[in-house]
């Protein structure tokens, strides 16, 4: 909402400057958005500074300069003026300015070849005198601090741009801002005079308002204007049409606007003569069409409330005329309407044909439905002075009437809500001021709402009005009170922190990416889940929700390795979308790395990234956020997006449905669909809501400490095995030998190839033995040793390498 | 016994220059083996009287007092001098690099959300969480913003159905609605996310994150919210001062509700939070609606209190200084580098909420 100081001045009687009223607008909830004069053309013309000038390479009668423009910026412009020289203080005009002698529009632009970026000007060009001949030449002690300024000084008068929240409507029209500066205590509102307008006849024109299912309109207010003649608006109107950032266009027009933003009530002119005997007020059919005053031709659908005539739809009432009965220069018969108009129904109408415009904004928010007459005196009154004309008597057409809204107002609700108290009587004044009707019974206050606030409904809404007015300065600044109703995380929201720490402390980048994603790369991961399109995305490559963090790591990756960046770590922790109904989601980390290991080392051999870095990081990462190693399983089951023979499942539970993690290789297939180019890429994920909430506190679930001091003895034992056989089986096997004495089985060697027939692998293993009761003898770590042999050999089909 | 005491004379001079430890050795079974030197003056000793030979014995034993312990003086020496010289060629560069270090790095956007947790946490506070995903009604409905308001206007909503029943939400604050449903008063939480609005420019990208915290109980005014937000942003911003004001607006689901700005200045081309005399627009906030509370069922006659929605991604770029909104999401390796946090670096209230 703009308007400027002297408007509002139409309407406040302030002894208040300019930054008070801004002060105060802003203090009251009417935010200033901006305090400034309306843009000028001329704005763009600056001073600047000719610093090096040298010939045209292509032309001798033009000369290259170099131009200072200020703020440390020097730009170049080809200039065939005589007087172009270093050191010249003259006046630059940059691509996009409007030259005012020629009106024409600056662009870059390559002047024989070379290219020049704006212009410099003579004093002919901005229409300061005849002198076409050379450059405008500023005086030194007048410019030379001014490079980089303005020329020309902006005289316009300053507008205030207001952010007028939706609850607001009384406040699109000055006359109700002014009301709550008034009630504030920035000054006095100034109410109109008395009208003496004289009424001549008849407003003939018969206007009814139809039954409905819907009716959008309830009240048509209505007045003929006979023999105006239609013209440009005075200065003044034009100023403040100017002021509102709009381009003036008839007097009539002007005049209709200018009475919708000084008393926020919409109205609309009609050349009579165009108007097919009647004025229907009624809802549209399926098909019928119109063409509206932005040029446009709307078609429309059922149940639309239009103002229409026998030959069909006039306009869409309260959102935008059409240009069958649109005024022109030589209207000389005026149907003015004052109208109210169903938020809703403007709201659906508008959505629906996507139209937006000053009226339909006022509308839909809720216009003074007691200011229809109101509208229409001052417009005619208006009409009247600049085109003359008879205006006949007011006809108000109604099928509702207006139910003024009562709230009976206990004040102690304001010191409960606010925490500070004010006293009645300045209550009852701030009320007051801002329209209420208020009458006492007992302690409670009876309030009538003004017509002007529909927002205003409950009690509540009048501590807001109150304290609003009051000020919020006047709230205390109570200390923070510290007690706690419960602990500030919970477990799973603990998890999700140690373990984002907790990878991100294995060298991984953490990112955020989009909580969409490419539906072409997400099929790739996306496996049984539902795919989950946006109706309305942002662009066709975000256009569903991810099943998976994957897609948009791998397309991240891929972006910082056209970087030229090769050794990459990333992960995300977030949301993957598992169905489109809220709660449908996972929380999960995915990670990948990609490149080498001890890249150009001096020390150590260099290597790509493998399997068994990512298991490292997934495992040690789960460790450390108290999942115990020990009850880790590993299986070799998982998604199709990973490399069949190079990747694992981590679970809790031998015959647990979901795996709480995933590693491995991505599969070679979709490598070489997305394309990417990079050494070795590995990937791990771990969903946080499959890992199992411990019964106990870590603290509470250790067992007792215990260790022993007897010898300890190491054994090295090497086994033939089938190929596919696991490790962790095999190890499983040997602890399970005597899970008391067998402290440790560590795997130090796996051999496939020479001397190891086909389908076999070598396994050896290293054993810690040790007793927590005596020192082992020879025959007893023999004992152990002939049964971990024949153990494995039966369970496993193994056999020992002698 | 002169004699000895030159022969003792002569061994000394020799010690002294002798650098070999193998010579050494020869001097000493030289004058103390079977037949050395020494040993054999011993051995004379028999012959002399009892009074010679107290005398003698005496001499003889401080001369092989001295000797003994010269050798013993010069093997040391001689073995310390080799040990230096070996170690002097095990001398390496160590100044050639280590192994690779690898940093990893929290987001900013992660570092700020626990900054923020923490501070809450110290006044109370606890985390709730809700879907990205929500229904209309959830959204906007129990919220005070039923259909057809303008104010659902400012929220370009992204849509799972036709029907605009299933959205991505547009604000942290259903997760209100959610927390007040499945609880009973008094809450007093935070919700930190992921939101989400069809909008990208250059200030504004199509996800982004908020915090909503949410206080109700029997007595909670607006001067506790005041009181609230002051304690948060002078904790967040790590500064004792500073200029904040309230100022009247609008939300559907607070009444009355208030918007935070808070003064700065531009010092040497950076924002200076705290100080100056231009005001940035930070939160909004206010006292929940009776509808709203009516909404989850919470009895508005009994309970009241406030709620505020906080813009993270713009705090984390105040007061980091970080320019750009888009940079948060467009992972670039650099980027994320420079702005990120070391993992070992956890914002608590004891260690101090930044470095």
């Amino acid at each position: 909402m703009k308007f400027t100081v002297d408007w509002l001045k139409n309407h406040l009687d302030t002894k208040f400057n300019n930054n008070q009223i801004i002060d105060k607008l802003t203090n009251i909830g009417l935010e200033v958005e901006s305090f400034e004069s309306s843009i000028s053309e001329l704005d763009n013309f600056i001073v600047a500074k000719i610093i090096n000038t040298k010939t045209h390479p292509n032309a001798d009668r033009l000369k290259l300069c170099d131009v200072d423009i200020g703020s440390n910026k020097t730009i170049k412009v080809v200039c065939g003026a005589p007087n172009a020289k270093n050191g010249l203080l003259t006046v630059y005009a940059p691509p996009g300015s409007i030259i005012p002698k020629n009106q024409m529009k600056l662009s870059v632009s390559k002047i024989r070849g070379v290219i020049s970026y704006g212009m410099l000007c003579s004093e002919s060009e901005l229409l300061l005198s005849n002198e076409s001949d050379g450059l405008i030449e500023l005086k030194n002690f007048k410019y030379a601090n001014k490079i980089g300024e303005k020329y020309f000084k902006n005289t316009s008068e300053k507008v205030i741009d207001l952010s007028i929240t939706p609850n607001r409507p009384d406040c699109l029209g000055v006359r109700g801002i002014a009301r709550d500066l008034s009630a504030a205590g920035a000054g006095k509102l100034i109410f109109n005079k008395k009208s003496n307008l004289k009424y001549r006849g008849n407003q003939n024109i018969n206007v009814s308002i139809k039954k409905e299912k819907v009716q959008g309109c309830t009240t048509f207010g209505s007045c003929l204007i006979k023999g105006v003649t239609n013209k440009e608006s005075p200065k003044w109107l034009k100023d403040k049409i100017n002021s509102l950032g709009q381009k003036p266009i008839s007097a009539i027009v002007d005049i209709t606007n200018y009475v919708m933003f000084d008393l926020n009530r919409p109205l609309h002119a009609y050349d009579a003569d165009k108007i097919d005997n009647e004025i229907i007020v009624r809802s549209s059919f399926k098909g019928e069409r119109f063409e509206a005053l932005d040029n446009k031709k709307y078609f429309l659908e059922n149940d639309m409330c239009v103002i229409s005539d026998r030959s069909g739809v006039l306009g869409l009432g309260g959102i935008i005329g059409g240009v069958r009965s649109g005024t022109e220069y030589s209207t000389k018969n005026i149907l003015l309407e004052s109208a109210y108009f169903l938020p809703r129904s403007i709201r659906t109408t508008s959505k629906q044909l996507n139209i937006d415009t000053d009226a339909k904004f006022r509308f839909e928010r809720g216009i003074d439905p007691l200011s229809i007459e109101e509208g229409l005196i001052k417009a005619s009154e208006l009409i009247k002075q600049i085109c003359g004309g008879e205006i006949s008597n007011l006809d108000v057409k109604k099928i509702e009437n207006f139910k003024k809204t009562i709230i009976n107002f206990d004040p102690f609700l304001f010191e409960k809500t606010t925490g500070f108290n004010i006293e009645n009587k300045k209550l009852i004044k701030i009320l007051e001021k801002l329209g209420f009707n208020v009458s006492k019974n007992k302690k409670i206050l009876k309030l009538v709402v003004p017509s002007w606030r529909p927002d205003i409904t409950q009690s509540i809404d009048i501590v807001e009005e109150i304290v609003r007015i009051k000020g919020y300065e006047h709230i205390n600044t109570s200390e923070p009170v510290k007690t706690r109703l419960k602990p500030t995380l919970n477990y799973y929201q603990k998890l999700f922190h140690f373990l984002q720490r907790s990878v991100a402390s294995k060298g991984y980048l953490e990112t955020v990416t989009w909580s969409f994603t490419d539906s072409k790369i997400n099929q790739l991961f996306k496996e049984n889940d539902e795919e989950i399109p946006i109706v309305n995305p942002i662009s066709s490559d975000l256009n569903v929700l991810r099943n998976s963090i994957f897609p948009n790591l791998i397309f991240y990756l891929k972006k910082n390795l056209d970087r030229g960046i090769k050794d990459i770590s990333l992960f995300e922790i977030g949301p993957a979308f598992k169905g489109k109904n809220p709660g449908d989601q996972l929380t999960v980390i995915s990670a990948l790395r990609a490149g080498k290991v001890s890249r150009l080392s001096w020390n150590d051999k260099e290597r790509i990234v493998d399997i068994f870095d990512v298991k490292k990081d997934v495992i040690q990462s789960l460790c450390e956020a108290g999942i115990d190693k020990d009850d880790i399983i590993i299986d070799d089951k998982t998604p199709s997006y990973y490399h069949p023979g190079k990747s694992g499942g981590v679970y809790q539970n031998k015959n647990e449905k979901n795996a709480l993690a995933y590693f491995g290789e991505i599969h070679p297939n979709i490598i070489k669909k997305l394309d990417i180019k990079t050494e070795g890429l590995v990937i791990f994920e771990i969903c946080l809501d499959y890992i199992k909430k411990s019964k106990q506190k870590i603290k509470d679930s250790k067992s007792e400490y215990k260790f022993s001091d007897f010898q300890k003895s190491e054994r090295d034992f090497a086994f033939i095995i089938n190929k596919n056989f696991k490790s962790q089986e095999l190890v499983n096997i040997i602890k399970s030998v005597d899970n008391k004495l067998i402290k440790l089985v560590r795997v130090f060697d796996v051999f496939e190839g020479e001397n190891i027939p086909e389908g076999k692998k070598s396994i050896a293993v290293n054993v810690t033995i040790q007793s927590e009761e005596k020192t082992l003898n020879e025959n007893d770590l023999d004992n152990i040793n002939k049964l971990i042999i024949s153990s494995v050999e039966s369970r496993s089909g193994a056999k020992i390498r002698s | 016994m002169s004699d000895i005491k030159k022969i003792k004379d002569g061994y000394i001079d020799k010690l002294n220059t002798e650098n070999n430890v193998d010579k050494v050795n020869n001097i000493k079974s030289e004058l103390f083996g079977k037949n050395g030197i020494i040993s054999n003056e011993f051995k004379k000793l028999g012959s002399f009287s009892v009074e010679e030979r107290k005398k003698l014995a005496s001499d003889l034993n401080n001369i092989k007092d001295e000797l003994q312990n010269k050798i013993s003086i010069k093997i040391q020496e001689i073995e310390t001098k080799e040990i230096n010289l070996k170690l002097e060629k095990e001398k390496i560069d160590v100044t050639l690099p280590e192994r690779d270090i690898e940093i990893g790095k929290i987001h900013p956007v992660s570092q700020v959300i626990d900054e923020i947790s923490s501070i809450f946490s110290e006044i109370g506070f606890s985390v709730e969480e809700g879907p990205d995903v929500e229904n209309e009604y959830n959204n906007f409905t129990a919220l005070n913003t039923p259909d057809n308001h303008p104010a659902r206007d400012m929220h370009d909503t992204f849509y799972l159905d036709n029907n605009k029943e299933l959205l991505l939400r547009t604000h942290t604050s259903p997760v209100q609605v959610r927390t007040m449903l499945k609880g009973k008063p008094p809450f007093k939480i935070i919700a930190p996310g992921r939101t989400y609005r069809s909008d990208s420019d250059q200030t504004h990208a199509p996800m982004f994150h908020q915090v909503e915290g949410l206080h109700i109980d029997k007595n909670v005014n607006m001067g506790h919210l005041k009181g609230c937000l002051n304690y948060f942003i002078k904790e967040f911003f790590e500064i004792d001062k500073i200029k904040m004001r309230f100022r009247p607006s609008h939300f559907p689901f607070t009444e009355p509700s208030a918007e935070v700005d808070i003064g700065y200045e531009i010092k040497n081309g950076k924002i200076v939070i705290g100080e100056g005399d231009k005001w940035l627009e930070i939160l909004g906030c206010g006292m929940v609606h009776p509808n709203v509370l009516k909404n989850v069922k919470v009895n508005p006659s009994k309970y009241q209190g406030y709620a505020f929605g906080i813009g993270i991604d713009r705090l984390g770029m105040l007061k980091y200084g970080i320019n750009d909104l888009r940079a948060f999401f467009e992972t670039d390796y650099r980027w994320l580098s420079h702005f990120g946090f070391d993992p070992l670096d956890v914002p608590t209230n004891y260690r101090g909420l930044s470095r």
